[in-house]
Protein backbone atom coordinates (compact mmCIF):
# COMPACT_ATOMS: atom_id res chain seq x y z
CA UNK A 1 0.00 0.00 0.00
CA UNK A 2 2.71 1.97 0.35
CA UNK A 3 3.56 4.37 -2.62
CA UNK A 4 6.56 3.23 -4.93
CA UNK A 5 9.89 4.67 -3.55
CA UNK A 6 12.50 5.94 -6.10
CA UNK A 7 15.09 4.20 -3.80
CA UNK A 8 13.62 0.97 -3.61
CA UNK A 9 15.52 -2.45 -3.87
CA UNK A 10 14.37 -2.98 -7.26
CA UNK A 11 15.71 0.40 -8.87
CA UNK A 12 18.92 -0.06 -7.09
CA UNK A 13 19.82 -3.09 -8.78
CA UNK A 14 18.57 -1.63 -12.15
CA UNK A 15 21.04 1.56 -11.71
CA UNK A 16 23.93 -0.99 -11.41
CA UNK A 17 23.05 -2.83 -13.95
CA UNK A 18 23.32 -0.01 -16.13
CA UNK A 19 26.22 1.38 -14.66
CA UNK A 20 27.92 -1.73 -15.53
CA UNK A 21 26.36 -1.72 -19.15
CA UNK A 22 27.33 1.88 -19.59
CA UNK A 23 30.83 1.26 -18.88
CA UNK A 24 30.94 -2.27 -20.53
CA UNK A 25 32.32 -0.77 -24.02
CA UNK A 26 35.34 0.90 -22.39
CA UNK A 27 36.16 -1.59 -20.24
CA UNK A 28 35.97 -4.84 -22.54
CA UNK A 29 37.18 -3.99 -25.82
CA UNK A 30 35.18 -6.45 -27.95
CA UNK A 31 33.47 -5.83 -31.25
CA UNK A 32 31.23 -8.64 -31.08
CA UNK A 33 30.20 -8.38 -27.83
CA UNK A 34 29.48 -5.07 -27.91
CA UNK A 35 27.58 -5.77 -31.30
CA UNK A 36 26.09 -8.77 -29.68
CA UNK A 37 24.81 -6.56 -26.60
CA UNK A 38 23.45 -4.27 -29.35
CA UNK A 39 21.14 -6.91 -30.86
CA UNK A 40 19.59 -8.24 -27.21
CA UNK A 41 18.73 -5.01 -26.43
CA UNK A 42 16.96 -4.70 -29.73
CA UNK A 43 15.25 -7.55 -29.31
CA UNK A 44 14.60 -6.89 -25.64
CA UNK A 45 12.49 -3.87 -26.46
CA UNK A 46 11.05 -6.04 -29.42
CA UNK A 47 10.08 -8.59 -26.73
CA UNK A 48 8.48 -6.06 -24.04
CA UNK A 49 5.99 -5.11 -26.62
CA UNK A 50 5.43 -7.98 -27.20
CA UNK A 51 4.68 -8.74 -23.70
CA UNK A 52 2.75 -5.91 -23.46
CA UNK A 53 0.27 -7.87 -25.77
CA UNK A 54 0.83 -11.52 -24.38
CA UNK A 55 2.02 -10.41 -20.80
CA UNK A 56 0.09 -7.71 -19.51
CA UNK A 57 -3.32 -7.94 -21.87
CA UNK A 58 -3.78 -11.71 -22.44
CA UNK A 59 -3.70 -11.23 -26.29
CA UNK A 60 -1.91 -13.86 -28.35
CA UNK A 61 -0.71 -11.98 -31.70
CA UNK A 62 1.39 -13.74 -34.09
CA UNK A 63 1.58 -11.02 -36.69
CA UNK A 64 4.14 -9.04 -34.16
CA UNK A 65 6.69 -8.86 -36.95
CA UNK A 66 4.49 -6.89 -39.14
CA UNK A 67 4.98 -3.35 -36.99
CA UNK A 68 9.02 -4.53 -36.59
CA UNK A 69 9.10 -4.94 -40.64
CA UNK A 70 7.46 -1.53 -40.72
CA UNK A 71 9.74 0.22 -38.47
CA UNK A 72 12.96 -1.18 -40.38
CA UNK A 73 11.59 -0.68 -43.61
CA UNK A 74 10.37 3.13 -42.69
CA UNK A 75 14.02 3.73 -41.81
CA UNK A 76 15.81 2.04 -44.47
CA UNK A 77 13.83 3.56 -47.13
CA UNK A 78 13.95 7.00 -46.19
CA UNK A 79 17.68 6.93 -45.20
CA UNK A 80 18.02 5.30 -48.79
CA UNK A 81 15.91 7.44 -50.38
CA UNK A 82 16.32 11.16 -48.80
CA UNK A 83 20.42 10.94 -46.97
CA UNK A 84 21.70 9.19 -44.33
CA UNK A 85 22.05 11.63 -41.52
CA UNK A 86 20.47 11.54 -38.13
CA UNK A 87 17.55 14.42 -38.36
CA UNK A 88 16.44 11.86 -40.97
CA UNK A 89 16.68 8.63 -38.92
CA UNK A 90 15.05 10.13 -36.03
CA UNK A 91 12.04 11.31 -38.85
CA UNK A 92 12.01 7.66 -39.82
CA UNK A 93 11.41 6.28 -36.47
CA UNK A 94 8.62 8.69 -35.89
CA UNK A 95 7.37 7.57 -39.39
CA UNK A 96 7.62 4.14 -38.63
CA UNK A 97 5.69 4.24 -35.47
CA UNK A 98 2.94 6.09 -36.84
CA UNK A 99 2.55 4.11 -39.53
CA UNK A 100 2.46 1.43 -37.01
CA UNK A 101 0.35 2.86 -34.71
CA UNK A 102 -2.32 3.28 -37.29
CA UNK A 103 -1.83 -0.53 -38.48
CA UNK A 104 -2.02 -1.80 -34.99
CA UNK A 105 -5.10 0.43 -34.43
CA UNK A 106 -6.89 -1.12 -37.26
CA UNK A 107 -5.76 -4.36 -36.72
CA UNK A 108 -6.75 -4.17 -33.23
CA UNK A 109 -10.35 -2.91 -34.12
CA UNK A 110 -11.17 -5.19 -36.89
CA UNK A 111 -9.77 -7.99 -34.76
CA UNK A 112 -10.30 -7.90 -31.40
CA UNK A 113 -13.60 -8.81 -31.20
CA UNK A 114 -12.55 -12.03 -32.04
CA UNK A 115 -11.80 -14.72 -28.86
CA UNK A 116 -8.16 -14.97 -28.77
CA UNK A 117 -6.71 -17.84 -31.13
CA UNK A 118 -9.02 -16.54 -33.68
CA UNK A 119 -7.76 -13.57 -33.55
CA UNK A 120 -3.74 -15.13 -33.10
CA UNK A 121 -4.77 -16.77 -36.21
CA UNK A 122 -6.30 -13.43 -38.16
CA UNK A 123 -3.10 -11.41 -36.81
CA UNK A 124 -0.95 -14.30 -38.83
CA UNK A 125 -3.05 -13.94 -41.75
CA UNK A 126 -2.40 -9.89 -41.97
CA UNK A 127 1.32 -9.97 -41.35
CA UNK A 128 0.93 -12.57 -44.02
CA UNK A 129 -0.84 -10.46 -46.11
CA UNK A 130 1.88 -7.50 -45.11
CA UNK A 131 4.84 -10.01 -46.22
CA UNK A 132 3.49 -10.64 -49.40
CA UNK A 133 2.91 -7.23 -50.12
CA UNK A 134 6.68 -6.08 -48.91
CA UNK A 135 7.50 -8.67 -51.50
CA UNK A 136 5.96 -8.00 -54.39
CA UNK A 137 6.17 -4.20 -54.29
CA UNK A 138 9.65 -4.92 -55.36
CA UNK A 139 10.18 -0.87 -56.37
CA UNK A 140 10.02 -0.29 -53.10
CA UNK A 141 11.38 -2.60 -50.63
CA UNK A 142 13.23 -4.74 -53.47
CA UNK A 143 11.34 -7.95 -52.59
CA UNK A 144 13.72 -10.45 -50.40
CA UNK A 145 16.99 -9.41 -51.74
CA UNK A 146 16.25 -6.72 -49.79
CA UNK A 147 19.08 -3.44 -50.41
CA UNK A 148 21.58 -2.01 -48.48
CA UNK A 149 21.44 1.79 -46.72
CA UNK A 150 24.24 3.97 -45.22
CA UNK A 151 23.76 4.62 -42.17
CA UNK A 152 24.05 8.33 -40.46
CA UNK A 153 27.83 7.92 -40.28
CA UNK A 154 27.82 8.95 -36.25
CA UNK A 155 26.44 4.91 -35.91
CA UNK A 156 29.95 4.16 -38.13
CA UNK A 157 31.46 3.80 -34.17
CA UNK A 158 29.28 0.92 -32.68
CA UNK A 159 29.95 2.31 -29.17
CA UNK A 160 27.78 5.21 -30.20
CA UNK A 161 24.96 3.31 -31.59
CA UNK A 162 25.70 1.03 -28.49
CA UNK A 163 25.19 3.47 -26.43
CA UNK A 164 21.83 4.87 -28.58
CA UNK A 165 20.18 1.65 -28.72
CA UNK A 166 21.09 1.13 -25.21
CA UNK A 167 19.09 4.80 -23.97
CA UNK A 168 16.25 3.63 -26.34
CA UNK A 169 16.08 0.53 -24.01
CA UNK A 170 16.13 2.49 -20.90
CA UNK A 171 13.52 4.71 -21.72
CA UNK A 172 11.23 2.17 -23.50
CA UNK A 173 11.36 0.04 -20.11
CA UNK A 174 10.83 3.00 -18.11
CA UNK A 175 7.62 4.27 -20.33
CA UNK A 176 6.69 0.87 -20.47
CA UNK A 177 7.00 0.41 -16.97
CA UNK A 178 4.67 3.72 -15.93
CA UNK A 179 2.40 2.21 -18.81
CA UNK A 180 1.88 -0.86 -16.88
CA UNK A 181 1.74 0.44 -13.49
CA UNK A 182 -0.76 3.20 -14.20
CA UNK A 183 -5.03 2.74 -13.68
CA UNK A 184 -5.02 1.88 -17.46
CA UNK A 185 -2.16 -0.85 -16.90
CA UNK A 186 -4.13 -2.19 -14.38
CA UNK A 187 -6.98 -2.76 -16.16
CA UNK A 188 -5.23 -4.38 -19.21
CA UNK A 189 -3.98 -6.89 -16.08
CA UNK A 190 -7.68 -7.23 -15.26
CA UNK A 191 -8.48 -8.18 -18.82
CA UNK A 192 -6.00 -10.79 -18.79
CA UNK A 193 -7.32 -12.16 -15.85
CA UNK A 194 -11.00 -11.81 -16.44
CA UNK A 195 -12.11 -10.41 -19.60
CA UNK A 196 -15.44 -10.55 -18.62
CA UNK A 197 -15.96 -9.34 -14.99
CA UNK A 198 -13.81 -6.45 -16.25
CA UNK A 199 -16.40 -5.53 -18.63
CA UNK A 200 -18.97 -5.99 -15.49
CA UNK A 201 -17.63 -3.15 -13.76
CA UNK A 202 -17.83 -0.95 -16.25
CA UNK A 203 -14.94 -1.31 -18.46
CA UNK A 204 -14.99 -1.22 -22.56
CA UNK A 205 -12.17 -3.86 -22.26
CA UNK A 206 -11.97 -3.30 -26.24
CA UNK A 207 -10.87 -0.21 -26.00
CA UNK A 208 -8.08 -1.51 -23.95
CA UNK A 209 -7.66 -4.03 -25.94
CA UNK A 210 -6.89 -1.59 -29.06
CA UNK A 211 -4.66 0.97 -27.06
CA UNK A 212 -2.45 -2.08 -25.66
CA UNK A 213 -1.86 -3.17 -29.25
CA UNK A 214 -1.17 0.39 -30.39
CA UNK A 215 1.49 0.78 -27.75
CA UNK A 216 2.96 -2.39 -28.49
CA UNK A 217 3.01 -2.35 -32.20
CA UNK A 218 4.70 1.24 -31.89
CA UNK A 219 7.35 -0.08 -29.81
CA UNK A 220 8.09 -2.82 -32.40
CA UNK A 221 8.23 -0.33 -34.67
CA UNK A 222 10.65 1.27 -32.87
CA UNK A 223 12.66 -1.94 -32.45
CA UNK A 224 12.66 -2.33 -35.86
CA UNK A 225 13.79 0.82 -36.85
CA UNK A 226 17.03 0.54 -34.79
CA UNK A 227 17.37 -3.63 -35.92
CA UNK A 228 17.52 -1.76 -39.75
CA UNK A 229 20.04 0.33 -38.45
CA UNK A 230 22.61 -2.29 -37.13
CA UNK A 231 22.03 -4.56 -40.02
CA UNK A 232 22.54 -1.45 -42.54
CA UNK A 233 20.67 -3.68 -44.66
CA UNK A 234 16.96 -4.79 -44.49
CA UNK A 235 14.66 -7.65 -46.59
CA UNK A 236 11.54 -9.43 -45.95
CA UNK A 237 13.04 -11.85 -43.64
CA UNK A 238 12.27 -9.11 -40.59
CA UNK A 239 8.40 -9.65 -41.34
CA UNK A 240 8.36 -13.10 -41.46
CA UNK A 241 6.86 -15.61 -38.67
CA UNK A 242 10.32 -15.91 -37.24
CA UNK A 243 10.77 -12.86 -35.77
CA UNK A 244 7.26 -13.07 -34.10
CA UNK A 245 8.18 -16.02 -32.62
CA UNK A 246 11.59 -15.18 -31.72
CA UNK A 247 9.55 -12.50 -29.55
CA UNK A 248 7.15 -14.93 -28.10
CA UNK A 249 9.82 -17.19 -26.89
CA UNK A 250 12.06 -14.46 -25.19
CA UNK A 251 8.69 -13.36 -23.73
CA UNK A 252 7.81 -17.23 -22.46
CA UNK A 253 11.37 -17.97 -21.23
CA UNK A 254 11.61 -14.96 -19.72
CA UNK A 255 8.56 -14.35 -17.96
CA UNK A 256 5.70 -13.01 -19.09
CA UNK A 257 3.58 -10.37 -17.00
CA UNK A 258 6.87 -8.74 -15.91
CA UNK A 259 9.22 -6.50 -17.85
CA UNK A 260 13.08 -7.36 -16.81
CA UNK A 261 11.17 -11.26 -18.09
CA UNK A 262 11.81 -10.51 -21.92
CA UNK A 263 15.19 -8.72 -21.57
CA UNK A 264 16.03 -11.58 -19.75
CA UNK A 265 14.40 -13.87 -22.07
CA UNK A 266 16.49 -11.78 -24.80
CA UNK A 267 19.57 -12.12 -23.31
CA UNK A 268 19.21 -16.15 -23.07
CA UNK A 269 17.85 -16.40 -26.93
CA UNK A 270 20.45 -14.04 -28.47
CA UNK A 271 23.65 -15.61 -27.03
CA UNK A 272 22.45 -19.16 -27.47
CA UNK A 273 22.09 -18.58 -30.71
CA UNK A 274 25.46 -16.96 -30.68
CA UNK A 275 27.43 -19.56 -29.05
CA UNK A 276 25.58 -22.45 -30.27
CA UNK A 277 26.19 -21.56 -34.06
CA UNK A 278 29.87 -20.68 -32.91
CA UNK A 279 30.04 -24.35 -31.54
CA UNK A 280 30.04 -25.19 -35.10
CA UNK A 281 33.34 -24.67 -36.21
CA UNK A 282 34.48 -27.53 -33.75
CA UNK A 283 31.59 -29.54 -33.79
CA UNK A 284 29.83 -30.36 -36.86
CA UNK A 285 26.34 -31.07 -35.21
CA UNK A 286 26.03 -27.48 -34.01
CA UNK A 287 25.16 -26.53 -37.62
CA UNK A 288 21.97 -27.77 -36.35
CA UNK A 289 22.25 -25.83 -33.79
CA UNK A 290 17.84 -24.91 -34.19
CA UNK A 291 17.53 -28.83 -32.83
CA UNK A 292 19.39 -27.46 -29.28
CA UNK A 293 17.30 -24.50 -29.26
CA UNK A 294 14.64 -26.50 -29.65
CA UNK A 295 15.44 -28.52 -26.88
CA UNK A 296 16.21 -25.25 -24.59
CA UNK A 297 12.73 -24.37 -25.37
CA UNK A 298 11.33 -27.41 -24.16
CA UNK A 299 13.27 -27.49 -21.12
CA UNK A 300 12.82 -24.16 -20.33
CA UNK A 301 8.54 -24.66 -20.57
CA UNK A 302 8.56 -27.66 -18.98
CA UNK A 303 10.37 -26.66 -15.46
CA UNK A 304 9.86 -22.72 -15.84
CA UNK A 305 6.30 -22.77 -17.28
CA UNK A 306 6.53 -19.27 -15.41
CA UNK A 307 9.66 -17.92 -17.31
CA UNK A 308 12.98 -17.50 -15.53
CA UNK A 309 11.88 -14.05 -13.83
CA UNK A 310 8.59 -15.57 -12.80
CA UNK A 311 9.83 -18.77 -11.16
CA UNK A 312 12.51 -16.12 -9.81
CA UNK A 313 9.59 -13.89 -8.13
CA UNK A 314 7.68 -16.92 -7.51
CA UNK A 315 10.33 -18.73 -5.00
CA UNK A 316 10.87 -15.15 -3.40
CA UNK A 317 7.78 -14.52 -2.54
CA UNK A 318 7.09 -17.90 -0.87
CA UNK A 319 10.50 -17.55 0.99
CA UNK A 320 8.56 -14.16 2.33
CA UNK A 321 5.45 -15.59 2.79
CA UNK A 322 7.43 -18.50 4.75
CA UNK A 323 9.35 -16.02 7.08
CA UNK A 324 5.97 -14.02 7.93
CA UNK A 325 3.87 -16.46 9.06
CA UNK A 326 4.74 -20.55 9.12
CA UNK A 327 2.00 -22.33 7.84
CA UNK A 328 0.74 -25.54 9.50
CA UNK A 329 2.07 -27.87 6.31
CA UNK A 330 5.26 -25.97 5.84
CA UNK A 331 6.23 -26.41 9.91
CA UNK A 332 5.86 -30.31 9.20
CA UNK A 333 7.86 -29.93 5.81
CA UNK A 334 10.70 -27.93 7.37
CA UNK A 335 10.86 -31.26 10.64
CA UNK B 1 -43.18 7.80 -7.37
CA UNK B 2 -41.99 6.50 -10.16
CA UNK B 3 -40.64 2.91 -9.66
CA UNK B 4 -36.84 2.66 -9.95
CA UNK B 5 -36.69 -0.97 -11.92
CA UNK B 6 -40.55 -1.89 -13.95
CA UNK B 7 -40.36 -4.54 -16.24
CA UNK B 8 -43.28 -4.93 -19.05
CA UNK B 9 -44.14 -8.19 -20.40
CA UNK B 10 -40.45 -9.19 -19.84
CA UNK B 11 -40.20 -12.30 -21.52
CA UNK B 12 -37.37 -14.16 -23.14
CA UNK B 13 -37.44 -17.76 -24.86
CA UNK B 14 -34.75 -20.17 -25.71
CA UNK B 15 -36.08 -22.01 -28.52
CA UNK B 16 -39.30 -23.54 -27.31
CA UNK B 17 -38.66 -22.96 -24.17
CA UNK B 18 -40.34 -19.80 -22.78
CA UNK B 19 -37.52 -18.94 -19.26
CA UNK B 20 -39.04 -15.93 -18.91
CA UNK B 21 -42.75 -15.36 -19.79
CA UNK B 22 -44.59 -11.92 -19.65
CA UNK B 23 -43.36 -10.56 -16.14
CA UNK B 24 -44.75 -7.48 -15.15
CA UNK B 25 -43.12 -6.31 -11.93
CA UNK B 26 -41.71 -3.04 -10.57
CA UNK B 27 -40.35 -1.75 -7.24
CA UNK B 28 -40.39 1.60 -5.76
CA UNK B 29 -36.13 3.20 -4.75
CA UNK B 30 -34.57 2.23 -1.78
CA UNK B 31 -36.80 -1.35 -1.29
CA UNK B 32 -35.40 -5.13 -0.58
CA UNK B 33 -37.22 -7.17 -2.44
CA UNK B 34 -36.77 -11.12 -2.80
CA UNK B 35 -36.88 -13.49 -5.55
CA UNK B 36 -37.47 -16.76 -4.88
CA UNK B 37 -38.82 -20.20 -7.16
CA UNK B 38 -38.18 -23.04 -7.78
CA UNK B 39 -34.47 -24.31 -9.70
CA UNK B 40 -35.40 -23.79 -13.23
CA UNK B 41 -37.69 -21.11 -12.52
CA UNK B 42 -35.79 -18.34 -14.22
CA UNK B 43 -34.90 -16.28 -11.61
CA UNK B 44 -31.79 -15.96 -12.89
CA UNK B 45 -32.62 -15.12 -16.13
CA UNK B 46 -34.66 -12.22 -14.85
CA UNK B 47 -31.98 -11.34 -13.30
CA UNK B 48 -29.60 -11.26 -16.93
CA UNK B 49 -32.45 -9.51 -18.61
CA UNK B 50 -32.42 -6.86 -15.76
CA UNK B 51 -28.74 -6.22 -15.86
CA UNK B 52 -28.78 -6.51 -19.63
CA UNK B 53 -26.31 -9.78 -19.75
CA UNK B 54 -29.29 -11.45 -22.07
CA UNK B 55 -31.83 -9.56 -24.37
CA UNK B 56 -35.52 -9.96 -23.98
CA UNK B 57 -37.02 -11.61 -26.79
CA UNK B 58 -40.49 -9.71 -25.93
CA UNK B 59 -41.13 -6.86 -23.28
CA UNK B 60 -38.92 -3.82 -21.98
CA UNK B 61 -37.07 -3.19 -18.57
CA UNK B 62 -37.30 0.37 -17.44
CA UNK B 63 -35.28 1.93 -15.09
CA UNK B 64 -36.12 5.39 -13.47
CA UNK B 65 -39.09 5.11 -16.25
CA UNK B 66 -36.41 5.29 -19.14
CA UNK B 67 -36.41 2.05 -21.30
CA UNK B 68 -33.21 0.57 -20.86
CA UNK B 69 -33.52 -2.60 -22.75
CA UNK B 70 -31.06 -1.14 -25.93
CA UNK B 71 -28.54 -0.41 -23.15
CA UNK B 72 -25.36 -3.38 -22.63
CA UNK B 73 -24.56 -4.43 -19.73
CA UNK B 74 -21.83 -2.07 -18.96
CA UNK B 75 -24.10 0.74 -19.92
CA UNK B 76 -26.72 -0.08 -17.74
CA UNK B 77 -23.99 -0.56 -14.80
CA UNK B 78 -22.53 2.90 -15.49
CA UNK B 79 -26.20 4.11 -14.93
CA UNK B 80 -26.72 2.14 -11.96
CA UNK B 81 -27.36 -1.27 -12.27
CA UNK B 82 -25.09 -3.04 -10.30
CA UNK B 83 -24.79 -6.95 -10.20
CA UNK B 84 -23.08 -9.94 -7.95
CA UNK B 85 -22.66 -13.54 -10.07
CA UNK B 86 -23.67 -16.95 -8.43
CA UNK B 87 -20.63 -17.99 -9.55
CA UNK B 88 -18.45 -15.66 -8.04
CA UNK B 89 -16.09 -14.33 -10.59
CA UNK B 90 -13.20 -12.26 -9.50
CA UNK B 91 -9.55 -11.82 -10.67
CA UNK B 92 -8.17 -14.76 -9.46
CA UNK B 93 -4.71 -14.25 -9.29
CA UNK B 94 -4.79 -10.78 -7.95
CA UNK B 95 -4.88 -9.67 -4.38
CA UNK B 96 -8.32 -8.63 -2.65
CA UNK B 97 -6.97 -5.02 -2.58
CA UNK B 98 -6.43 -5.01 -6.41
CA UNK B 99 -9.84 -6.97 -6.72
CA UNK B 100 -11.61 -4.20 -5.22
CA UNK B 101 -9.55 -1.34 -6.15
CA UNK B 102 -10.13 -2.25 -9.83
CA UNK B 103 -13.56 -1.70 -9.30
CA UNK B 104 -13.30 1.32 -7.30
CA UNK B 105 -11.30 2.82 -10.46
CA UNK B 106 -14.18 2.51 -12.47
CA UNK B 107 -16.64 3.88 -10.16
CA UNK B 108 -13.89 6.58 -10.33
CA UNK B 109 -13.86 6.94 -14.01
CA UNK B 110 -9.91 6.56 -13.52
CA UNK B 111 -9.89 4.71 -16.36
CA UNK B 112 -7.16 5.56 -19.44
CA UNK B 113 -5.01 7.34 -16.94
CA UNK B 114 -1.60 6.45 -17.97
CA UNK B 115 0.78 9.50 -16.36
CA UNK B 116 0.90 8.30 -12.92
CA UNK B 117 1.67 5.32 -10.79
CA UNK B 118 -1.58 3.28 -9.96
CA UNK B 119 -0.59 3.76 -5.93
CA UNK B 120 -0.22 7.18 -6.09
CA UNK B 121 -4.23 7.20 -6.52
CA UNK B 122 -4.45 7.13 -2.80
CA UNK B 123 -8.38 7.69 -2.66
CA UNK B 124 -8.45 4.78 -4.37
CA UNK B 125 -6.96 2.71 -2.28
CA UNK B 126 -8.14 3.97 1.05
CA UNK B 127 -12.12 3.64 -0.60
CA UNK B 128 -11.23 0.02 -1.30
CA UNK B 129 -9.71 -0.70 2.28
CA UNK B 130 -12.43 1.05 3.96
CA UNK B 131 -15.21 -1.64 1.84
CA UNK B 132 -13.13 -4.35 2.57
CA UNK B 133 -13.90 -3.45 6.12
CA UNK B 134 -17.38 -2.86 5.32
CA UNK B 135 -17.73 -6.45 4.10
CA UNK B 136 -15.28 -8.15 6.49
CA UNK B 137 -12.44 -9.29 4.82
CA UNK B 138 -9.60 -6.60 5.90
CA UNK B 139 -7.94 -9.25 7.70
CA UNK B 140 -7.58 -10.67 3.86
CA UNK B 141 -6.72 -7.58 2.07
CA UNK B 142 -3.42 -9.01 0.42
CA UNK B 143 -4.46 -12.03 -0.03
CA UNK B 144 -4.62 -13.78 -3.34
CA UNK B 145 -8.49 -14.07 -4.64
CA UNK B 146 -7.96 -17.52 -5.62
CA UNK B 147 -7.17 -18.75 -2.40
CA UNK B 148 -9.70 -17.41 -0.44
CA UNK B 149 -12.52 -19.91 1.07
CA UNK B 150 -15.81 -19.74 -0.84
CA UNK B 151 -17.47 -17.71 1.37
CA UNK B 152 -14.48 -15.00 1.16
CA UNK B 153 -15.03 -14.73 -1.96
CA UNK B 154 -18.33 -13.90 -2.70
CA UNK B 155 -17.65 -11.48 0.80
CA UNK B 156 -15.14 -9.85 -2.06
CA UNK B 157 -17.75 -9.71 -4.64
CA UNK B 158 -20.50 -8.13 -2.88
CA UNK B 159 -17.35 -5.52 -1.59
CA UNK B 160 -16.70 -4.76 -5.75
CA UNK B 161 -20.72 -4.41 -6.17
CA UNK B 162 -20.54 -2.00 -3.63
CA UNK B 163 -17.23 -0.28 -5.35
CA UNK B 164 -19.62 0.45 -8.19
CA UNK B 165 -21.58 2.49 -5.88
CA UNK B 166 -24.74 1.75 -7.81
CA UNK B 167 -28.63 2.70 -6.66
CA UNK B 168 -29.40 -0.82 -7.71
CA UNK B 169 -28.15 -3.84 -6.18
CA UNK B 170 -28.83 -7.61 -7.91
CA UNK B 171 -27.45 -9.99 -5.80
CA UNK B 172 -27.60 -13.46 -7.15
CA UNK B 173 -27.70 -16.07 -4.21
CA UNK B 174 -24.96 -14.87 -2.04
CA UNK B 175 -25.50 -17.94 0.26
CA UNK B 176 -25.02 -20.38 -2.72
CA UNK B 177 -22.63 -23.04 -1.99
CA UNK B 178 -21.48 -21.57 1.38
CA UNK B 179 -20.91 -23.75 4.37
CA UNK B 180 -23.39 -23.57 7.39
CA UNK B 181 -20.82 -21.31 9.40
CA UNK B 182 -20.03 -18.96 6.49
CA UNK B 183 -23.60 -17.67 6.39
CA UNK B 184 -24.28 -15.64 8.80
CA UNK B 185 -21.39 -13.32 8.01
CA UNK B 186 -23.05 -12.72 4.88
CA UNK B 187 -26.32 -11.87 6.18
CA UNK B 188 -24.81 -9.37 8.54
CA UNK B 189 -23.11 -7.77 5.14
CA UNK B 190 -26.39 -7.77 3.76
CA UNK B 191 -28.00 -6.09 6.66
CA UNK B 192 -25.52 -3.52 7.28
CA UNK B 193 -26.27 -2.06 3.70
CA UNK B 194 -29.48 -2.41 3.65
CA UNK B 195 -29.57 -0.58 7.12
CA UNK B 196 -27.41 2.37 4.99
CA UNK B 197 -30.89 2.60 3.18
CA UNK B 198 -29.70 4.09 0.38
CA UNK B 199 -29.77 1.56 -2.41
CA UNK B 200 -32.36 -0.61 -3.41
CA UNK B 201 -31.80 -4.31 -3.66
CA UNK B 202 -33.00 -7.27 -5.39
CA UNK B 203 -32.01 -10.59 -3.42
CA UNK B 204 -32.39 -14.22 -4.95
CA UNK B 205 -32.10 -16.64 -2.47
CA UNK B 206 -33.04 -19.99 -1.45
CA UNK B 207 -32.58 -19.34 2.56
CA UNK B 208 -36.28 -18.43 3.59
CA UNK B 209 -35.08 -17.29 7.04
CA UNK B 210 -32.75 -15.07 5.87
CA UNK B 211 -35.36 -13.67 3.15
CA UNK B 212 -38.30 -12.95 5.85
CA UNK B 213 -35.47 -11.66 7.80
CA UNK B 214 -34.64 -8.89 5.14
CA UNK B 215 -37.46 -8.62 2.65
CA UNK B 216 -39.33 -5.94 2.38
CA UNK B 217 -41.37 -7.72 -0.26
CA UNK B 218 -41.10 -10.58 -1.94
CA UNK B 219 -42.12 -12.01 -5.41
CA UNK B 220 -42.34 -15.91 -6.46
CA UNK B 221 -41.66 -17.14 -9.80
CA UNK B 222 -42.64 -20.22 -11.13
CA UNK B 223 -41.66 -21.97 -14.89
CA UNK B 224 -41.03 -18.18 -15.75
CA UNK B 225 -43.72 -16.85 -14.89
CA UNK B 226 -44.94 -13.80 -12.12
CA UNK B 227 -46.69 -16.04 -9.28
CA UNK B 228 -47.08 -13.70 -6.72
CA UNK B 229 -45.30 -10.67 -5.50
CA UNK B 230 -46.21 -9.14 -2.15
CA UNK B 231 -45.10 -8.61 2.02
CA UNK B 232 -43.34 -11.64 3.29
CA UNK B 233 -46.59 -11.89 5.03
CA UNK B 234 -48.85 -12.23 1.66
CA UNK B 235 -46.36 -14.62 0.12
CA UNK B 236 -46.08 -16.93 2.96
CA UNK B 237 -50.03 -17.36 3.13
CA UNK B 238 -50.65 -17.47 -0.13
CA UNK B 239 -51.76 -20.91 -1.05
CA UNK B 240 -50.62 -20.70 -4.88
CA UNK B 241 -47.60 -20.41 -3.51
CA UNK B 242 -47.36 -22.91 -1.01
CA UNK B 243 -48.55 -25.37 -3.50
CA UNK B 244 -46.42 -24.84 -6.30
CA UNK B 245 -42.95 -23.57 -4.13
CA UNK B 246 -43.09 -24.39 -0.96
CA UNK B 247 -44.59 -27.83 -1.27
CA UNK B 248 -46.49 -27.04 2.40
CA UNK B 249 -42.94 -28.02 3.81
CA UNK B 250 -42.74 -24.89 5.41
CA UNK B 251 -46.35 -25.22 6.76
CA UNK B 252 -45.36 -25.56 10.58
CA UNK B 253 -43.20 -22.93 10.74
CA UNK B 254 -45.43 -20.48 8.76
CA UNK B 255 -47.97 -20.23 11.79
CA UNK B 256 -45.06 -18.53 13.88
CA UNK B 257 -44.00 -16.61 11.10
CA UNK B 258 -46.95 -14.75 10.44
Amino acid sequence: MNQPALLSKQNIIFAILLVVLVAFPFVADSRTLTILLTQIFIFGILAMSYDILLGYTGIVSFGHAMFFGIGAYSTAIMLKEIQPTIPVFIGSIVVGMVLAGILSFFVGLLTLRLKSHFFAMLTLAISGLLLVVAEKWRSVTKGNDGFTFRAPDVFKDRIVFYFCVLACLVIVFLILRRFVNSPLGRVLIAIRENEQRTRSLGFKTLHYKVISSIVAGVIASLAGSLYAISLRFVNTSMMTMDITLDALLMTIIGGVGTLVGPLVGSVVIEFAQHYLSGLARDYPIFERWIIFFGIIYILAVVFFPKGIVGSILTKISKWKQRDQVPLPESKERSK
Amino acid sequence: MEPIIRTENLSIQFGGHKAVDKVNFEMPEKHFKSIIGPNGAGKTTFFNLISGELKPTEGDVFFKGQSIAKLSSIERTRIGLGRSFQITNVFPNLTVLENVRLAVQSKEKVRFHFLKHYLHYKKITEKAVELLDQVLLSNKIHAIASQLSHGEKRKLEIAMLLALDTEVLLLDEPTAGMSLEEVPAILEVIKSIKEQGNKTILLIEHKMDMILDLSDSIMVLFNGKLLADGTPTEIMNNTTVQNAYLGGLYDGELVETS
